[in-house]
């Protein structure tokens, strides 16, 4: 089916609903969602959004800004920092004023609480400058860009997923294809602008706080294309996982208190971070983690640690963390209260993505040269505000600052472009693909294919990395390649054909770990989220730069891009 | 160990009518229904179809009877269950294929109460709009609503009364009605106080025992049937 529109925005987390907000009234906008928008994982985010209100205590937008930086690890592009932690206080209200429910202070304002690595004055202490919605956050933002959309009523095409996208041969987005789950039918979508808002791919590896759904899925679309992917070495393990499952205990449990003890009882931060102890950077701290573990503080000798919130008043468990507390009884049979919490670090975060600039233009090169039509906004983009690692509550903040101002250049685009026009057969390539999947015989099954990468990115590619590992990752995934060229789709029919769409999602899980190994092996130093055991030092003379990775038709190519410097020169990170 | 899994399919491309697919998956009792049903898929029988994202109840997407229940699937560990474990559709709504049903009607009685803050009045710029902690307390239980259905289908006027509304919808009107800063009550009230509204309820309570998260939906609905009868917008 044929549809014109001029603009898409595919993926309707915050991000995508974000930018969706800005077509209010004006501009003919449809929302692509291989989920129901309501199920996108934005509504997992627990913590806060921060924004430098001073609703509490003194707070300044700089200071925001010099934590980011800090945090990342001096790889963020300094001019982006600057519009994130400026424009975040704006946007902070512009939800509250949509509704979203926030925590309040006495007072009536906005309630802020403290978060890994946002500070006063430059590094002194923790301030607050979290808001949030008890631990639902994420939850409400999503909830309240949904109405939002509901209220201007955007179109949505739920529960189709984008499998191509459409460039002229000057290099003008002018579309995409979308493979409707429920039907099979394949939908031609035509534009003048098209925004990517898929969100991560935590899914690449084995133990991780992303749903099902994140595989990376426009990452590996454009990557096909010839794009390139930033930074995509840099991936976040955040320390609080619990055992085994993955699924995340908000920062915000250290927020409160919460402190992370080793198996003789030690609060080990200490040692690794003695101002911000379990509050430093989540790189830091799920290292310092598997160190202990390493050093055999492990609990029971094991590869996990306890999260300690038992020192808290009950009151502050049941009331600001009541989500959390009712995971850690669900799933662990153990309460919050009274009993220390098995956890380990899982993957949770993708720095890297499709690298754009403050408007939410893709670009392509060193340079910054943009493609005409195309955006991208949220995890899957890499502005780059979180430079070699993420603080808490940064995403959120970037989903609604970026997303906004991609919604808002989109808007400006539409006004001033046609649309160009397309192939004769736009949607030749994705129905070749399709039909291919179809067609195989079943002699691999993608599940066990599936399996083994989840497992080999997080021992080779995890929070430890060596060239030895990664060399060894690589053949492993040729491999994998090799065989899913073998997968067949055992589900032959078209209505709600999600065995169709998980053999897709592989096939972009492959080819996104792919850039993730490149990149790490590339990076010869340790950077934030990225620690090479064999460079274990940050090396600024060689590294200070992005590295943007291309598929050719010999393999990846690793090229490069500034760091944007505008008022923080790069120092040593210490908390 | 090994669990015995009965499981509701159907296939519009081919079969008339639905019928059970029997499989024995080796699984951990900490294990979730929903890491068993993607055993399943993955290593049986790669047409069983189901929705699913979040995996730990934050989604809504895979409401569905377990035992007889409305549940998650991602929320219910199968220790609780024992070795036999029947698994269908939620009732009510079409079934697309397997254990995934049609939403769409659903989501259009939710959209028939405005569900999204009403106030025309400028908020101001670079600040919020105030509201004290007590009143943002007043209508908490009801922002925890994640549209998964298994209240509304839990429901029997709901499975013979196509106008009503529905739980869900009136839970998520009474987020809205009660908050300081909406002023769209009187509009919502109005849909609810019509034969689609809360008057079908017969205060069965099989919504809130549906509910993965804990929402207290009869009572919800009972204070829209107080503050329609006495007019006084106080839920307490
Ligand atoms: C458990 C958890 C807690 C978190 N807590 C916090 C927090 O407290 N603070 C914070 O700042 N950050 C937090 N984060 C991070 C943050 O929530 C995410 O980075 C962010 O929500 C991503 O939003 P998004 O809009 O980019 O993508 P998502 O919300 O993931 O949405 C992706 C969308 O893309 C769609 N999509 C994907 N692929 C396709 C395709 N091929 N075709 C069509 N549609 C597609 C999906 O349907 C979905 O609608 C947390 C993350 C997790 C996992
Ligand atoms: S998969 Fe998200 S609620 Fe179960």
């Amino acid at each position: 089916m044929y549809h014109r529109f001029d603009a898409i925005i595919v993926g309707a987390g915050g991000a995508g609903l974000m930018a969706a907000a800005q077509f209010a009234s004006e501009g003919d906008v449809a929302v692509v969602s291989k989920l129901y928008p309501t199920r996108s994982h934005t509504g997992a985010a627990q913590g806060g959004i921060s924004a430098a209100l001073g609703n509490l205590e003194e707070d300044h937008w700089i200071w925001h800004m010099f934590d980011t930086v800090k945090g990342g690890d001096y790889l963020v592009d300094q001019d982006a920092a600057e519009v994130l932690s400026r424009e975040a206080i704006d946007a902070v209200y512009e939800l509250e004023h949509m509704g979203l429910p926030f925590n309040r202070t006495p007072d009536g304002k906005i309630d802020q609480r403290r978060f890994g690595g946002h500070t006063r004055n430059y590094g002194e202490a923790a301030v607050r400058r979290a808001c949030y919605a008890a631990d639902r956050t994420g939850h409400m933002i999503l909830q309240t860009l949904y109405q939002q959309g509901i209220k201007n009523q955007v179109r949505y095409f739920n529960e189709v997923m984008m499998v191509d996208l459409l460039m002229t041969d000057d290099g003008v987005c002018n579309g995409i294809i979308g493979l409707d789950i429920q039907t099979g039918e394949i939908h031609i979508f035509h534009a003048k602008a098209v925004l990517l808002a898929t969100g991560g791919f935590g899914r690449v590896f084995k133990v991780t706080s992303n749903a099902l759904a994140l595989t990376g899925d426009a990452c590996a679309i454009l990557f096909r294309r010839g794009l390139p992917l930033e930074d995509m070495e840099f991936f976040q393990f955040h320390p609080t996982g619990i055992n085994k499952l993955g699924i995340l205990l908000s920062e915000a449990c250290r927020g409160e208190g919460g402190i992370i003890r080793n198996g003789k009882g030690e609060r080990f931060m200490e040692r690794y971070a003695p101002t911000l102890l379990d509050l430093a950077p989540r790189d830091m701290v799920s290292r310092s983690i598997h160190q202990e573990i390493r050093a055999g503080n492990g609990v029971d000798g094991q590869d996990y640690v306890h999260l300690d919130l038992t020192h808290l008043p009950a009151e502050v468990i049941e009331q600001k963390l009541p989500d959390i507390s009712e995971f850690v009884r669900t799933y662990m049979g153990l309460d919050p209260i009274t009993d220390l919490v098995p956890i380990q670090p899982t993957a949770h975060y993708a720095m890297g993505g499709i690298p754009t600039d403050v408007e939410g233009r893709v670009t392509v090169d060193g340079d910054n040269t943009v493609v005409p039509g195309l955006y991208a906004a949220g995890e899957v983009a890499c502005v780059s505000v979180h430079g070699a690692n993420r603080l808490g509550t940064n995403s959120l903040v970037d989903l609604v600052v970026f997303g906004r101002r991609a919604g808002k250049h989109m808007l400006e685009f539409m006004r001033q472009n046609d649309h160009q026009p397309l192939d004769p057969e736009p949607d030749y390539r994705a129905r070749a693909e399709i039909d291919t999947l179809m067609s195989n015989e079943t002699e691999e099954n993608g599940a066990d294919i599936r399996e083994e990468l989840q497992v080999h990115m997080m021992d080779d590619a995890g929070v430890f990395r060596t060239a030895e590992g990664l060399q060894r990752l690589q053949s492993k995934l040729a491999e994998l390649k090799d065989r899913f060229s073998r997968v067949g789709v055992r589900d032959k029919g078209t209505t709600m054909n999600m065995d169709l769409m998980e053999t897709l999602e592989l096939g972009y899980l492959l080819d996104v770990s792919e850039a993730v190994v490149a990149g790490a092996l590339a990076r010869e130093e340790s950077r934030g989220g990225h620690f090479r055991e064999d460079f274990p030092e940050r090396d600024d003379a060689n590294w200070l730069r992005h590295t943007l990775a291309y598929k050719t038709s010999g393999g990846i190519e690793m090229g490069s891009k500034p760091v944007v410097i505008t008022r923080f020169e790069p120092k040593e990170r210490t908390y | 160990m090994q669990v015995q899994f009965r499981i509701e399919r159907f296939n519009p491309d081919q079969d008339t009518k639905p019928w059970f697919g029997e499989y024995t998956v080796e699984v951990e009792p900490t294990d979730r229904v929903l890491d068993a049903l993607n055993l399943i898929k993955w290593h049986q029988d790669g047409t069983l179809t189901f929705r699913r994202s979040c995996a730990h109840g934050i989604c809504g997407s895979d409401a569905m009877r377990i035992n007889g229940r409305n549940r998650l699937a991602c929320k219910e560990l199968i220790r609780d269950y024992g070795d036999k474990i029947t698994i269908e559709p939620m009732l009510g709504f079409r079934v697309i294929k397997d254990l995934v049903v049609d939403m769409e009607d659903f989501f259009a009685s939710y959209r028939t109460l405005q569900p999204y803050l009403i106030n025309d009045e400028p908020a101001g710029v670079g600040r919020e709009r105030p509201q004290s902690p007590e009143e943002r307390e007043v209508f908490d239980d009801t922002t925890k609503c994640i549209m998964c259905g298994a209240c509304t289908t839990a429901c029997p006027i709901t499975w013979t009364n196509e106008d009503f509304l529905g739980p869900a919808a009136i839970v998520n009107a009474h987020r809205f009605i009660y908050d300081s800063r909406d002023q769209g009550a009187n509009e919502r009230l109005e849909v609810l106080n019509s034969k689609s509204g809360v008057w079908r309820c017969r205060t069965i309570f099989n919504c809130t025992e549906a509910c993965p998260r804990g929402i207290q939906v009869t009572r919800a609905i009972e204070q829209i049937k107080r503050t329609l009868l006495t007019g006084d917008n106080n839920p307490d």
